[in-house]
């Protein structure tokens, strides 16, 4: 029996309630996300349940998102049922004064380097990671680079601004709605 | 042993103390620029600790302000010994993202290029464990081979080793009779070759000594450390992206998953050599039904979307709608829909997964490379705790770190 996003989300719900929300199909992916505290019961569960059995960890990463007012910091895992060739996609945020959220190294060994890098990058804090240091920078710094305030290119140049990447001014990031929201409907580009 | 004597050992530095010794960053050994600080107890691993990051270059980082066609030459730069397939992934993704549908020619001059990607990346894999365990002449033999695909490429792109090959919806220009001809010249020559090289090293008894037992791991523990590709279908699991999740029209070939039993280098060799003779299964059919497709498909080797592919240099010249969208093509002026998606494809080393979050704006918002070798990399101290440091060597070599691609 081929697992459907269908019976995933009904099974998701039928254990947690109301606490997954958020679920959505991009290119048919399922997706969905829950609070930061209930990740590793999420993950657990859908490790251990005898149909869902989702026991490969594909990828784990995160995205920063300035304006998702506390709720900043993305961590997204993408996790595979090999056996019935399933994919899904997981996310809990966590406000970026107090990014803290559970490792998941006891359930999946190839989550240790991954929430480094995650760590390394965004500053998300692994909380029971047996050694969440940097990886791929340099021990001495300071700063998250991978976070949107870090721009790439050498401010001094005027000509590569955000507007130039239909994202608004340098200040002003601009690719969030009002409300914080991602734009859905892309400007005109005259 | 009494007491007196422990004490003399332990004075003399015998018997409990340990070494610690550097395995890279710069080793002849490592191929390719990360640290092992192993840590030694005559000749026997006590532990391992690996340092990666040696040269890291923000790609995810650079790739948000890149227009899509400029994030090619980035993945490039991955796993430089299979630079197409990356290309090739990257393109599809964006394919998927934009909801281009692209002509089976595409999909089959796609698929030859990708397998001879994983069979230069496999073969430099396989000779270079024989380079590890005392055996060049392999290494040297097969090189010529590898020059010959990389010939093939150049006349389909231009370059050689980061190939930047292809663009979103298809290639930059079909084939010519040069690159078919050499693929020709391939696909009579290296079977034998290939052949001869398995003779060389598989039932060689050195070799056989060197390999069986090295740096072996259950199929359960590297599905948990993540393993994907050759390095876990030789412990067993016959997962491969292509089978899986087809793309590219994968679905339309004949060929097989090797799998082993043991996850040992030996294994893994094999599997590898009997990929390659699989890729060539593949693209003896992909060629056969490029040479079926005739009329008006015969020479297609783009899909048709203005938007995103760029047109030909004389309707720039002459056509107002292929000026306006050349510029706006090069100038990254195109206006990416919003959307998440995450695309895969069998690597040389692997899943290498695409993770793509785009917000509207021209270039990605955020951009995720799902790296093979930075998840596998993980286990090497469980793949050399308690072995001779000499095994340690071809364990790594027979797990194909491309620091490139450990890096990204």
């Amino acid at each position: 029996m081929a697992l459907s996003n269908d019976f995933i989300k009904q099974k998701l719900v039928e254990k947690f309630g109301d606490q997954v929300t958020g679920f959505e199909e991009p290119y048919g992916m399922l997706t969905f996300e829950a609070p930061k505290d209930f990740n590793l019961k999420v993950i657990q569960f859908l490790y251990e349940d005898a149909e869902l059995r989702f026991q490969f960890l594909t990828d784990l990463t995160a995205v920063h998102y300035p304006f998702y007012k506390g709720r900043e910091i993305a961590v997204v895992y993408h996790l595979h049922n090999l056996a019935e060739n399933c994919r899904i996609r997981f996310k809990v945020f966590a406000p970026i004064e107090k990014p803290d959220v559970f490792s998941a190294t006891k359930i999946y060994q190839s989550a240790n380097w991954q929430e480094r890098e995650a760590y390394d990058f965004y500053g998300v804090n692994f909380i029971g990671h047996p050694n969440l240091i940097r990886i791929q920078n340099v021990e001495e710094m300071d700063y998250f680079p991978q976070r949107k305030e870090f721009p790439l290119e050498d401010q001094s140049r005027i000509d590569k601004d955000d507007e130039m990447f239909g994202r608004g001014g340098t200040l002003d990031f601009g690719n969030r709605q009002a409300d914080g929201a991602p734009r859905t409907i892309p400007e005109s580009t005259g | 042993m009494s007491v007196t004597t422990e004490k003399a050992f332990d004075e003399a530095g015998f018997g409990t103390k340990t070494n610690k010794i550097n395995l890279g960053p710069t080793h002849p050994a490592t191929h390719g620029v990360f640290q092992n600080i192993l840590e030694l107890d005559g000749e026997r691993i006590v532990s391992a600790e690996q340092t990666v990051g040696y040269i890291h270059r923000a790609f995810e980082k650079i790739a948000e302000r890149r227009p899509l066609y400029q994030i090619t030459p980035l993945t490039d730069r991955l796993n430089y010994c299979s630079a197409p397939i990356n290309n090739m992934g990257w393109h599809l993704t964006c394919e998927k993202l934009l909801g281009i549908q692209t002509p089976k020619r595409v999909d089959y001059l796609r698929v030859i290029i990708m397998e001879l990607a994983r069979i230069a990346d496999h073969l430099i894999c396989n000779s270079i464990v024989g380079v590890d365990t005392g055996a060049y002449t392999g290494f040297l033999y097969v090189m010529q081979y590898r020059e010959l695909i990389y010939e093939i490429w150049e006349e389909v792109c231009g370059s050689r080793l980061t190939t930047n090959i292809g663009r979103i919806g298809g290639f930059e220009r079909d084939f010519n009779d040069i690159a078919f001809t050499k693929l020709e010249k391939f696909l009579k020559e290296y079977p034998i070759v290939l052949k001869e090289f398995e003779n060389l090293f598989a039932r060689n008894r050195i070799f056989m000594e060197r390999t069986i037992g090295a740096g072996a791991i259950s199929a359960e523990r590297a599905l948990n450390y993540g393993f994907t590709g050759p390095n876990l279908r030789a412990a067993g699991v016959d997962y491969d992206v292509r089978i899986h999740t087809p793309y590219s029209s994968y679905q339309d070939f004949d060929f097989e998953i090797p799998t082993g039993n043991t996850g040992d280098c030996y294994d893994r060799f094999l599997v590898r050599n009997q990929e390659m003779y699989q890729s060539l299964r593949i693209i003896e059919q992909a060629y056969k039904k490029i040479q079926d497709i005739k009329g008006a498909e015969g020479g297609v080797f783009h899909a048709d979307v203005p938007e995103y592919y760029l047109p030909e240099k004389k309707d720039v010249y002459t056509k107002m709608e292929a000026l306006i969208y050349h510029f706006k093509i090069v100038m990254g002026e195109i206006d990416i829909p919003p959307g998440e998606v995450y695309n895969c494809v069998e690597g040389g080393n692997g899943e290498l997964g695409f993770y793509l979050i785009s917000d509207g704006g021209r270039s990605p918002y955020r951009l995720h490379f799902r790296r093979p070798c930075f998840i596998y990399y993980q286990a090497f101290e469980e793949l050399v705790k308690g072995s001779m440091l000499s095994d340690a060597v071809i364990v790594l070599s027979s797990l194909n770190l491309i620091a490139g691609e450990m890096d990204g």
